[in-house]
């Protein structure tokens, strides 16, 4: 139905044409779900806008053809594009909340599409944009016709950009990291629906993601792409058994998959010959200038929380009076030293919250926090300093926790600068040094962060969380915003560093394979309470509580372990 | 960033014959004084109010003085003028911005109400008022001029700043324990820079407009010392005598602030990294 021969997309460059697509074919049956995969960069995005004719105005088509039902997309006139697009092509966004309009309401919104590409009354077209809403499995769809985009969660804005893409019963969907932003059990209840209206509907899905575990969940067959060239591709189920490219084979070894813990993470690399292969790096020994292990058996936990509280008062409409809304509610924890702490829960359940009242970015409300058995809860700003020589911490975003217009050596050095620690020269070696322990080149301190990846930049991150030799960083979603095999990267950076430097985590994740493969203990967060809190290997071996347990099923696992999961 | 500069330069002319206009301006705001081919001041009865001649190439005012000559040097006080009140503006009016952005609740209501309130009134009106009270000459022009323009930085410092605080830099910084001066002055500042320098050459142009304009009314620069707003007011009496006199000053006017707008409008899209074209 969908044939792409042999395309080849390049971007416009004031050096010339660089190419961004090479070669790539597929074909996408009726009613087949095709899952495309590969690293940011690798080119799958662009490959999709190409078959949809909606290149950016720097990016040309430079070879092949995009055939569908056997016409030629790229040989196509704008208006005769137009018509083919919606009627037999539709396609679905990543971020469901910035693809909505934001100024008309979703019913608004349906309806336009379906009055563009059909010729019924505006009545008619409300009565099926109803009937949409209730295929899409939104609760309460006629008020969901009247709310704005803002007034629905993610998920649910994901389901109208959904009933929208099927109105007017394409033959072909094009889904772009459909679940990307959405939390695990969203996005179960989102690939459901795209299976089962890919069963009802009959339309072919072109599902593009990073995540091998949506694949695997969703997709009958698969393309691996890797720097714009097809590497691979096979039904779903001989990937996963039997991958045989090597970096098909890479890329789902770097996985950290649930029920598979192991010391270190194989990654990614490329030898001199341009060959990727999968290696399991060895964990770096504890240098000998870092003296013996500390004795830390039977010592106070680094940090503690004791019934810790924060609320916010919001207005649930403006003439209102304010209600108290807990984000923090009675939680508490403890961390023993060169330990990791695992903290887990979905969008909203309050883990940012707590992570800023920890390192006292806000103040909390009551309760009690201890570090190294001292009360900091109540402490003012001057009398905080000396701890946050202490606490440190890596933020989510690599592309905006660093200055953009600072050097990598300011940037790395500034905690220092800010307590006024040793002289320039000093700070240059120590500079130096932070940037071999987490695995940069020295040339990198004289440039600014955009020139560099966002694994590279989350290093820069952790580089600067640990020049005062802090003893607890605080990683809040480190490394979501990372592709797979830079992901393990720098989890194992993490964990050789925590050997290192004698460190203490407090890692903050939605992802519960990226948790169960870093944490000691695990504490499971619903709505501001810590539902769970144990040893890692017991909760992940036998949840207690209800939501812990859906939350692990939600989790789109590679098939072998999970079997042997249930077989336990 | 230069160089960028100039490579845009070359694919615009308007942006091109702008920076040439500019740096003509320039180049007579300084070295005007050399380049007048006779005296600005000495008066001759004898030729006043004349056309352009072989003598006085763009003719003579009610004084019989050298019309070029004091053209060219009529922008060195304007100039100053106009400068000196960017410094002040942009020195305060950024600060105050990321004071009204950064600090306290009531501090910062403080400062964005009395922005607001300035920003009310024309700021020909205030310049008026002001300068009624004082000595007229270049510093305390550039004082009262450099004054009514700070809200105007400060509503732009304002949001610039308002934007950079919501990104998670902010935060780390905050977390590492930095202090205000530190948040401010790196963090903040470089930041919201290119807002600010587009403010800037906006402002250049207003306040050579504000000047001119108090010139004219007869309480900028004090004669015998020209400006070129001062001699238009002038000129207006001499229309039927030398219709001339009061174009050459008007049109150079015009084409100087025109030119500082052009350029800074184009510096806007080459500094806005949203509006930058690879």
């Amino acid at each position: 139905m969908l044939e792409v021969r042999n395309l080849s997309i390049a971007f416009k460059t004031s050096a010339g044409l660089k190419p961004a697509v090479r070669g790539i074919d597929f074909t996408i049956n009726p009613g087949e779900i095709l899952g495309l995969v590969g690293e940011s960069g690798s080119g799958k995005t662009i490959t999709s806008l190409g078959v949809m004719g909606l290149l950016p105005p720097n990016a040309v088509v430079t070879a092949g053809e995009v055939l569908v039902d056997g016409v030629d997309m790229l040989k196509l006139s704008p208006a005769e594009l137009r018509k083919l697009r919606g009627r037999h092509v539709a396609m679905i966004f990543q971020d469901p909340m910035a693809s909505l309009d934001p100024i008309f309401t979703c019913g608004d919104q349906i309806v336009e599409a379906i009055l563009l590409h059909e010729n019924i009354s505006k009545t008619q077209a409300r009565r099926k944009a109803l009937e949409l809403l209730e295929k899409v499995h939104i609760p309460d769809p006629a008020r969901t016709m009247r709310s704005y985009p803002h007034e629905l969660s993610g998920g649910q804005c994901q389901r109208v950009m959904i009933a929208m893409a099927v109105s007017c019963k394409p033959r072909i969907i094009i889904a772009d990291e459909p679940t990307t932003a959405l939390d695990v059990t969203v996005q179960k209840q989102v690939l459901d629906l795209l299976r089962g209206l890919n069963q009802e509907v009959g339309a072919a899905i072109l599902l593009i993601t990073h995540d091998l575990g949506v694949i695997y969940e969703v997709a009958d067959r698969v393309v691996v792409m890797y720097a714009g060239e097809k590497m691979e591709e096979a039904t779903t189920q001989d990937l996963f058994t039997n991958p045989k490219s090597d970096y098909a084979k890479a890329l789902i070894d770097s996985m950290p998959a649930l029920g598979s813990k192991h010391g270190r993470l194989p990654v990614i690399e490329r030898d001199d010959a341009g060959n990727v292969r999968s290696v399991r790096p060895e964990p770096r020994i504890r240098p000998a200038q870092a003296g013996p292990v500390p004795d830390s058996a039977g010592r106070v936990p680094l940090l503690e929380l004791r019934e810790l509280c924060k609320s916010y008062w919001v207005k649930p409409s403006p003439l209102s009076t304010p209600v108290e809304m807990r984000a923090v509610d009675k939680v508490s924890f403890a961390i023993a030293p060169r330990t990791t702490l695992g903290l887990v829960g979905e969008s909203g359940c309050g883990k940012t919250t707590l992570s800023r009242a920890v390192i006292r970015l806000s103040n909390p409300d009551s309760g009690q926090i201890l570090f190294k058995g001292k009360d900091i809860a109540k402490l003012s700003e001057s009398e905080m300093l000396p701890f946050r020589r202490e606490i440190a911490m890596v933020f989510q975003n690599p592309y905006g926790s660093l200055n953009p217009r600072q050097t990598v050596s300011d940037l790395v050095a500034a905690p220092m600068i800010i307590v006024g620690e040793g002289d320039s020269g000093e700070r240059g070696r120590r500079v130096a040094h932070l940037l071999d322990a987490v695995g940069l080149p020295r040339s990198a301190a004289s440039k600014y962060p955009h020139e560099f990846s966002g694994g590279q930049r989350q290093r820069i991150a952790v580089a600067r969380a640990l020049a005062l030799k802090p003893s607890l960083v605080i990683c809040d979603e480190a490394v979501s915003a990372l592709d797979v095999s830079v992901q393990a990267q720098v989890l194992n950076l993490l964990k050789d560093l925590q050997v290192e430097f004698d460190l203490t985590y407090l890692f903050i994740s939605h992802d519960l394979s990226v948790v169960e493969h870093v944490s000691d203990t695990v504490a499971v967060m619903q709505k501001g309470r810590i539902v769970e809190y144990g040893p890692a290997d017991g909760i992940f071996a036998a949840p207690k509580d209800p939501y812990t347990r859906m939350l692990l099923d939600a989790v789109p696992t590679i098939g072998v372990e999970r079997a042997e999961r249930g077989a336990l | 960033m230069t160089a960028r500069v100039l490579r845009i330069a070359r694919s615009q002319p308007a942006f091109m014959v702008s920076l040439t206009v500019l740096a003509a301006v320039i180049f007579m705001a300084i070295f005007g004084a050399w380049l007048a081919p006779q005296d600005p001041f000495a008066i001759n009865p004898s030729a006043v109010n004349q056309g352009s001649s072989a003598q006085h190439w763009l003719g003579t005012d009610e004084f019989g003085r050298d019309l070029l000559s004091r053209l060219l040097i009529g922008i060195q006080p304007t100039m100053l003028v106009a400068i000196g009140a960017t410094a002040i503006a942009g020195v305060f009016g950024s600060l105050l911005g990321i004071a009204g952005a950064y600090g306290r609740p009531w501090l910062s209501f403080l400062i964005m109400r009395s922005v607001d309130i300035m920003l009310s009134f024309p700021p020909i009106l205030l310049a008026l008022l002001a300068v009624g009270f004082w000595e007229s000459g270049v510093l305390s022009l550039a004082v009262v001029i450099g004054v009514l323009y700070i809200p105007h930085f400060a509503r732009v410092a304002h949001s610039a700043t308002l934007q950079v605080t919501r990104q998670e830099f902010m935060e780390a910084e905050r977390a590492m324990g930095a202090s205000v001066r530190r948040v401010v002055f790196t963090a903040i500042l470089p930041n919201i820079l290119s807002p600010l320098v587009v403010q800037a050459t906006l402002t250049v142009a207003a306040a050579i407009l504000l000047e001119s304009g108090l010139s004219f009314l007869g309480l900028g620069i004090v004669p015998p010392e020209p400006s070129w707003g001062q001699m238009i007011g002038t000129a207006r009496g001499y229309l039927a005598q030398n219709p001339m006199y009061v174009i050459w000053p008007s049109l150079l006017l015009a084409l100087t602030v025109l030119a500082i707008n052009v350029v800074g409008d184009r510096l806007r899209d080459i500094l806005d990294p949203r509006l930058r074209e690879e």
